[in-house]
């Protein structure tokens, strides 16, 4: 079983037991537009809630991508390095970014769900 | 509460670019086209590959009247050696000597007058600096009121000569009026992304229907000006308020090839014998960086752990699959070959200083 989650900086975070996958939200790739370009954290890495742990670009500008929730990095999405435009086509799918060992289930929890994040792009 | 400071003007396209699913921005003073639904990589390769059209309107033309040749005193091009039918890129020089603004000027077949193109920032301060400088010798008529699209690509001529006659006689940096689906136009072979095609003046309220005609063509797609700045830099083209500006002469930004041989010899334009006396401190150059991450503006450079300049121009060209940028370097590191080293975010990248363009350039030149 999976729970999806939302942040008011676009990225969605997957929990599947302890283990939370990250990615941007739909509407944040559109607004991107063509992504060509994508850094990823080491695995290993510790990152905090809120903290910079990725950088997506597209052809107009470089983005930071927080982690929604803090923990280890335990896993990345290599295939983006060759194939960015993943994150366009399947942006909470297949363009995932990294996958990390969730610390504190309530930062989980303090995160939007679908229909709260549904709610807040349409105020944008 | 959002406080507009500045109220934007929109050209004659405003409408239809709405109609188009336009990603509207401001742009030198304009709401203008960023993009279109298919997206920058898209609309980037389309027109490489066939045709784009992209709405330039906000550019600055105007008409030139006069004793012509007085346009001499604010540029380093040779405006006296134009031949009629005949368009060249100039720059309008500060009184120091530095790029005031970069231009197109042409003669029209038995015109007297010469039609001039500046850029949209400073259309109108560049119009005041000319009229005021040739003190009534000659005399700009600024016609903002007018449109001009710009057809690029392989697939222009072929489009272009179905509503158009005398345009495939045309080679690159020719310029003739004509009519354009009816309307009247002055059309160049010339533009700004490296490839073959045409830009094309005409009266603002012809504007929507030779762009709806245009458009109508299967080979032709809406370009926004996201894609427009990507092919550009590909080409090697300059970006005055980026690459250029008015801290920067011509010998710097490598643009000696637009002073004339005569203005050379006689050294007869603003600031000439500091852009003449060779060796400048720092040079524009073309920069690849290693790996797929882009170098944007402002990336500083570095050599030997010094900061040696920085980049003016970067991004992710996609025609070329890989970032490319451009930027000033201390003349000693701007040989071909010369290995940098760019600062993004914190990590060192490594670069290379390369030849421009990134893309070969397709004009259709005039066969010898």
């Amino acid at each position: 079983m999976s729970e999806t989650r939302y942040t008011d900086q676009h990225e969605w975070v997957r929990l599947e037991g302890d283990s939370a996958t990250v990615g941007i939200t739909k509407f944040a790739a559109e607004q991107l537009g063509d992504v060509v370009y994508v850094e990823l954290p080491a695995k290993g890495k510790a990152v905090k809630a809120g903290g910079e742990a990725a950088v997506v670009e597209s052809v107009k500008a470089a983005s930071e991508v927080y982690a929604p929730v803090g923990g280890e990095v335990t896993s990345a999405n290599e295939a983006l390095s060759t194939e960015p435009s993943k994150v366009n086509e399947d942006p909470e799918g297949a363009g995932w970014f990294f996958k990390l060992k969730l610390a504190d289930a309530g930062e989980f929890t303090n995160l939007m769900d679908a229909a709260a994040y549904a709610e807040f792009t349409k105020g944008l | 509460m959002t406080v507009s400071t500045e109220i934007l003007r929109r050209t004659p396209l405003y409408a239809l670019h709405m109609e188009l699913g336009g990603k509207m921005v401001p742009f030198a003073g304009y709401e203008m086209p960023v993009q279109y639904p298919a997206g920058i990589l898209k609309e980037h390769l389309h027109t490489r590959a066939k045709a784009g059209l992209f709405d330039v309107s906000h550019m600055g033309q105007g008409f030139l009247s006069g004793d012509v040749h007085a346009l001499e005193r604010v540029t380093s091009a040779d405006v006296a050696g134009l031949k009629a039918g005949m368009q060249r890129y100039g720059l309008l020089l500060t009184p120091q000597g530095t790029i005031k603004d970069d231009f197109m000027f042409s003669r029209l077949m038995g015109e007297a007058d010469l039609y001039l193109v500046v850029n949209a920032g400073g259309k109108e301060a560049d119009f005041a600096y000319i009229n005021e400088t040739l003190e009534g010798a000659a005399q700009v008529t600024p016609r903002f009121d007018r449109a001009l699209l710009a057809l690029q690509g392989p697939a222009s001529e072929m489009v272009l000569a179905r509503h158009a006659t005398g345009v495939a006689d045309l080679t690159f940096m020719k310029v003739t009026r004509t009519t354009v689906a009816g309307a009247p136009a002055i059309v160049s072979r010339t533009g700004y992304t490296g490839e073959d095609g045409y830009e094309i003046s005409i009266e603002g309220a012809d504007a929507e229907h030779v762009a709806r005609t245009l458009l109508a063509e299967a080979e032709v797609l809406p370009i926004g000006l996201g894609a427009r700045d990507s092919l550009r830099l590909e080409a090697g083209l300059c970006l005055y308020g980026h690459d250029i500006d008015d801290m920067i002469n011509p010998a710097e930004a490598a643009l000696l090839w637009s002073v004339g041989k005569r203005r050379k010899e006689a050294r007869d334009f603003p600031g000439a014998e500091k852009t003449m006396a060779g060796n400048p401190a720092r040079k524009l150059v073309g920069i690849r960086p290693e790996g797929r991450a882009p170098a944007r503006e402002g990336t500083e450079i570095i050599k030997d752990g010094r900061v040696i300049g920085k980049v003016t121009s970067g991004g992710f060209g996609p025609s070329v699959n890989a970032p490319v940028a451009m930027g000033y370097v201390e003349t000693m590191f701007a040989t071909l070959g010369t290995k940098l080293e760019l600062m993004v975010r914190g990590q060192v990248m490594p670069a290379t200083v390369v030849l421009m363009p990134f893309v070969p350039h397709t004009y259709k030149r005039e066969k010898k």
